[in-house]
């Protein structure tokens, strides 16, 4: 969508954390981790009161005027140059990519271009602004990584989650077929056309399943939902994490 | 185009169909790896990105100059004896072959692939006026056994297997059964080198014109191409306004990237560079060469600054070889001409949004079609700003597209302004997340279409932003 080559800023003293709001409502744990992996990395977090839903789902289904009513009030809520970090490549993917397009020709479009340039997806900011280095806790175990399609397509991070965990002695790496395909989830998709998501869905956790890992982690909450519910309902043994509350789970208790 | 129309609105049984047959599904999905993997081989040696770039660029060119390119390209081609010829529908470029057949008392057409004239529906228009065309393309050829359209646009009959094809050519041909391709081939090949030497007028499809030397360019890996462009007495070439480019050279990086992007193919078996009929000289090649230019829906496609990038497509394929829907459902269920994602981008301005059901929406916009585009059309974002036409979905910018806003259903947008309210105001997001995490198992185990698939997710026990108010309380 876009080959902007990205630009990394040098470390921060203070980020925004907007934390999206499936996490907001269904996984707190993965926000908590982040703020968390971003405090031990000595940067103060500031989480704005007020932020709900980045408009992404009313974008996805053509209903620009919906979508910038919710985007416009969550621009606001940003106003110092600080960087915006997200949990999410999906959302961060909606402020950084579609805001300025959304916005384009309205009285906001220099906010929403202001905000795309400083927006970052969590586990990206972690490895290439923050240079984390993480010291592993845990027990052995093998992950497959799901990089969800616009974290891999629009945030550029399919390396990312593969690198963060290369870098925990304990976890073997193991790669899933087909590791690029979408893995059905959509949005509203799933709900308008959901055979089609299911037959998605289903390789995709077939997949994962089949591939010799003890769980996988994804950097986003949507994929999580629709890969772990079908695993759940199809009685699949495989299961998902967000990979920040896995990266936080793992390194608990120091850093190298 | 009521046949057309009629397929397109049956997108979801037809879709539900193909998913529940593990023939079809078996059959795209191992087709689809293959190709997805010989792309990859063939552009290991280069560097994509850039040739991408490049390719993009020359078809932007080429768009911002599109008229003025046209009318040198139909100067250029007068020049070298090829008659143009203008068609605003695809009927009416019906009619302008169906009238040169006639004039030249023509009773039998030889056609090499050709999409536009797939979307011309032009085989059962000539049939009407008792004008009998054979497809020579060996895909084109079982398909029109068949009696069914093309399931991709460059391996029309990609949905059948060799078993399948065998049976049919027993069936209507007389073929012997066989499970050995070379003898399938070889069989077609016979019956249609006769009607070669027989046919009156050949039609074919053109991959670019160059306006600068009014030249035809053709690829194809068989052979009909060049015999259908110079065995009969007349050949008509017929394309889509768009396929014009500026100079001989543009052709250079946009064959390397269509045949790689297509096939997996450094290059094509046969490259076609067609520059008029045959000179009193020449001993061969046809005795008239037309062109026929056909509209139908791109012009007003043209118009729109944003949907004009549909207009660079140069017919490649890759971007339904690499879609996970198209993947799943093959290329019927989508009931259009072209499948895939650039029919979902296209096919509306043909047929109207009205008629296109629910095409624009039957995409997670992944994005592995973009990723892939060999001239770089955001197919993604495109496929965005015709859902939002489709609902009449941006007050800042009115709708455009023929067939806008009849997606926009009021109980739908009753749910759509609730969730607008719940997001754009605070006390609402903290209220209605108050509730939804208070009754968290109140909530129904099954969701629709959700949980037809899936587990119901549960909200968690308490939101973050309420853990984050108690973390706070309790640190102040
Ligand atoms: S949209 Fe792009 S990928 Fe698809 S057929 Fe056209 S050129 Fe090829």
């Amino acid at each position: 969508m876009s080959d902007v080559i990205k630009q990394y800023p040098a470390k921060p003293a203070r980020v925004y954390f907007y934390a999206t709001c499936l996490v907001d409502l269904f996984y707190p744990e993965v926000g908590l981790a982040g703020i968390q992996l971003l405090e031990r990395e000595g940067i103060e977090v500031i989480f704005p009161q007020h932020q709900s839903c980045c408009g992404q789902p009313a974008y996805t289904s053509g209903l620009n005027g919906q979508a910038r009513t919710v985007a416009a009030s969550q621009l606001e809520l940003f106003p110092e140059n600080w960087p915006v970090v997200v949990p999410s490549g999906s959302c961060a993917g909606m402020l950084r990519k579609h805001y300025p397009r959304l916005f384009a020709g309205t009285g906001l479009a220099e906010q929403a271009e202001q905000l795309a340039g400083r927006t970052w997806e969590l586990t990206d900011f972690l490895l290439h602004v923050c240079r984390i280095r993480l010291q592993d806790h845990g027990e052995p175990v093998k992950v497959a990584v799901h990089t969800s399609c616009s974290g891999r397509r629009e945030m550029g991070i399919a390396d990312t989650g593969p690198a963060l965990l290369a870098q925990l002695d304990n976890v073997e790496l193991v790669q899933q077929a087909r590791p690029a395909e979408c893995c059905g989830f959509g949005g509203t998709f799933a709900v308008r056309h959901p055979e089609i998501s299911a037959a998605m869905v289903e390789d995709k956790a077939r997949a994962l399943d089949d591939c010799g890992a003890d769980q996988f982690v994804s950097t986003d909450c949507g994929c999580l939902m629709n890969i772990d519910g079908f695993a759940d309902k199809q009685k699949l043994a495989t299961r998902g994490q967000h990979v920040v509350s896995f990266l936080w789970q793992r390194s608990k208790g120091g850093t190298a | 185009m009521s046949t057309a129309t009629d397929a397109v609105k049956h997108f979801t049984p037809r879709a539900r169909a193909a998913l529940d047959n593990p023939a079809v599904r078996g059959n795209f999905r191992k087709a689809m790896d293959g190709l997805m993997s010989k792309r990859q081989d063939a552009f290991a040696d280069w560097d994509l990105e850039e040739l991408r770039e490049l390719g993009a660029a020359v078809r932007l060119r080429a768009l911002s100059r599109l008229p003025e390119l046209l009318e040198q390209l139909e100067r250029n081609l007068q020049a070298n004896g090829i008659q143009v010829h203008w068609a605003q529908t695809g009927e009416q470029a019906c009619e302008i072959v169906r009238d040169i057949c006639v004039a030249r008392n023509a009773r039998t057409v030889i056609k090499g692939k050709s999409m536009v004239s797939e979307e011309m529906e032009l085989n059962a228009f000539l049939a009407r006026s008792g004008i009998e065309a054979l497809e020579s393309d060996l895909g084109e050829y079982i398909i029109q056994l068949a009696d069914e359209a093309p399931s991709h646009i460059i391996m029309p009959a990609i949905h059948k297997n060799t078993t399948e094809i065998s049976e049919l050519m027993h069936e209507k041909t007389g073929t012997e059964r066989s499970s050995d391709v070379d003898y399938l081939t070889a069989s077609a090949r016979a019956q249609l080198r006769e009607k070669f030497m027989q046919a009156d007028v050949g039609v074919s499809g053109v991959n670019f014109a160059v306006a600068e030397t009014g030249t035809l360019c053709l690829v194809e890996n068989e052979g009909n191409g060049r015999l259908t462009t110079t065995v009969p007495g007349c050949h008509i070439a017929v394309t889509g306004i768009e396929k014009v480019v500026e100079h001989l050279a543009d052709i250079a990086p946009l064959l390397a990237l269509l045949t790689r992007s297509a096939t997996g193919q450094h290059i094509t078996t046969y490259v076609n560079m067609i520059s008029g009929p045959r000179k009193t000289d020449e001993k061969d090649g046809p005795e008239e060469v037309h062109l026929v230019l056909v509209d139908a829906g791109r012009s007003a496609i043209y118009q729109d600054r944003e949907l004009l990038d549909t207009l660079r497509c140069i017919r490649c394929g890759a971007c339904m070889n690499h879609c996970p829907v198209y993947t799943r459902i093959g290329g019927h269920a989508y009931g259009t001409t072209y499948p895939g994602p650039i029919g979902k981008i296209l096919m509306p301005h043909m047929l109207g949004l009205d008629n296109t059901g629910s095409l624009a929406t039957a995409s997670t916009l992944c994005g592995a079609c973009a990723e892939v585009c060999p001239v770089k059309i955001p197919i993604p974002q495109l496929l965005q700003r015709l859902r939002s036409e489709a609902m009449d979905g941006d007050p800042q910018r009115p709708a455009t597209v023929a067939g806008h806003g009849s997606k926009r259903r009021w109980l739908e947008m009753l749910l759509w302004r609730g969730w607008t309210v719940f997001n754009s105001r605070p006390w609402a997001y903290r209220l209605g997340t108050a509730l939804i995490t208070r009754c968290r198992r109140l909530m129904p185990s099954r969701l629709g279409a959700w949980t037809r698939y899936r587990s119901a997710p549960r909200p968690a026990a308490q939101s973050l932003q309420q853990q984050l108010r108690q973390r706070q309380c309790k640190e102040s």
